[in-house]
């Protein structure tokens, strides 16, 4: 019989549905009967899910394009050194 | 004197993408400027991410960024194509983040590898339904400042590893390569950080009359 701190444990495996059949149809009971580790399990589930569509930081042009100037300045140095 | 770059080759079978990807490489190894700019384009956005996940300053941010693609293309011929360019670089910018943390804390050596406590941070202390769609409730500029704000209060321990697995959808093997981690620190990493997210975000989407109760 899992305990609630054994499921707390396998939460992440059994979001990523990375457990085997065996301890995966234990925690589908103890979920089935605990109304805590349900909410948990559920609530984790939909925090994972909320930042997956999470969009990055828009990168100012200026910062992006210094970058661009950097990297192109190492080309020219990298052909240059290559010619030598 | 011009040394001769050697294409790497695939070393087992490789997703159209992966191919693409290697080929993009092979061809910026070559001196094709135009195939790292398309390596840049792709990942600039979550290298920047990654970096102001774990510095959490905008300037170092942006001298990560910018130190993770020179270098990049400075040792290009040093990625063996066995692993993503993505997980590479991002070894690469998490290093470069790491030192800028290291310089701004000069009392004591930062790294993701520090040891953590295995206790408390597992405790679970609020439990309450949230609603079906919790981020209907918010426009997209409230929940991104939201979810932004709750990864920000994690230790940099935990961050990295979630930006990368959950955010950037890493495999928990691609994100113990990047991250230089074990299997099981990135696992046990990332169940906290889970679960610290969970119970911050409960603050904003708990069901109307639900009440947050201790638990365990």
């Amino acid at each position: 019989m899992l305990t609630c701190k054994d499921f707390l444990a396998e939460l992440s495996d059994f979001l990523d549905e990375k457990t085997d059949a065996e301890l995966r149809a234990k925690l589908e009971r103890h979920i089935a009967e605990c109304p805590n580790c349900w909410v948990i399990c559920d609530t984790t589930r939909k925090t994972i899910s909320v930042y997956k569509g999470m969009k990055c930081y828009p990168i100012p042009d200026e910062v992006h394009s210094r970058l661009l100037a950097a990297v192109e300045r190492k080309m020219e140095a990298k052909k240059a050194a290559g010619k030598a | 004197m011009a040394t001769e770059s050697v294409p790497i080759a695939a070393p087992f079978e490789l997703s159209p993408e992966a191919k693409e990807e290697l080929e993009l490489v092979n061809r910026a190894r070559e001196g094709d400027a135009t195939a790292f700019s398309t390596l840049l384009n792709r990942y600039e956005g979550k290298i920047f991410r990654l970096a102001m996940n774990i510095t959490q300053n905008r300037e170092d941010a942006e001298d990560v960024l910018q130190e993770a693609f020179l270098k990049a293309y400075e040792h290009l011929d040093q990625f063996q194509g066995n692993s993503k360019f993505y997980t590479w670089i991002v070894r690469i910018a998490v290093n470069q983040a790491l030192m800028k943390l290291r310089k701004r804390k000069t009392d004591r050596s930062v790294s993701l590898d520090e040891q953590i406590d295995t206790g408390e941070d597992t405790v679970v202390r609020e439990i309450a339904s949230w609603d079906p769609d919790p981020e209907q409730q918010f426009s997209q500029d409230e929940l991104h400042t939201i979810l932004q704000e709750a990864v920000d209060e994690l230790a940099p321990i935990y961050r990295a590893v979630f930006v990368l697995r959950d955010v950037d959808g890493l495999s928990t093997e691609e994100t113990a390569e990047a991250l230089g981690l074990s299997i099981p620190a990135v696992k046990s990493r990332l169940l906290r950080a889970r679960l610290q997210l969970r119970e911050k975000l409960t603050r904003f989407f708990k069901r109307k009359g639900d009440n947050a109760f201790a638990y365990m």
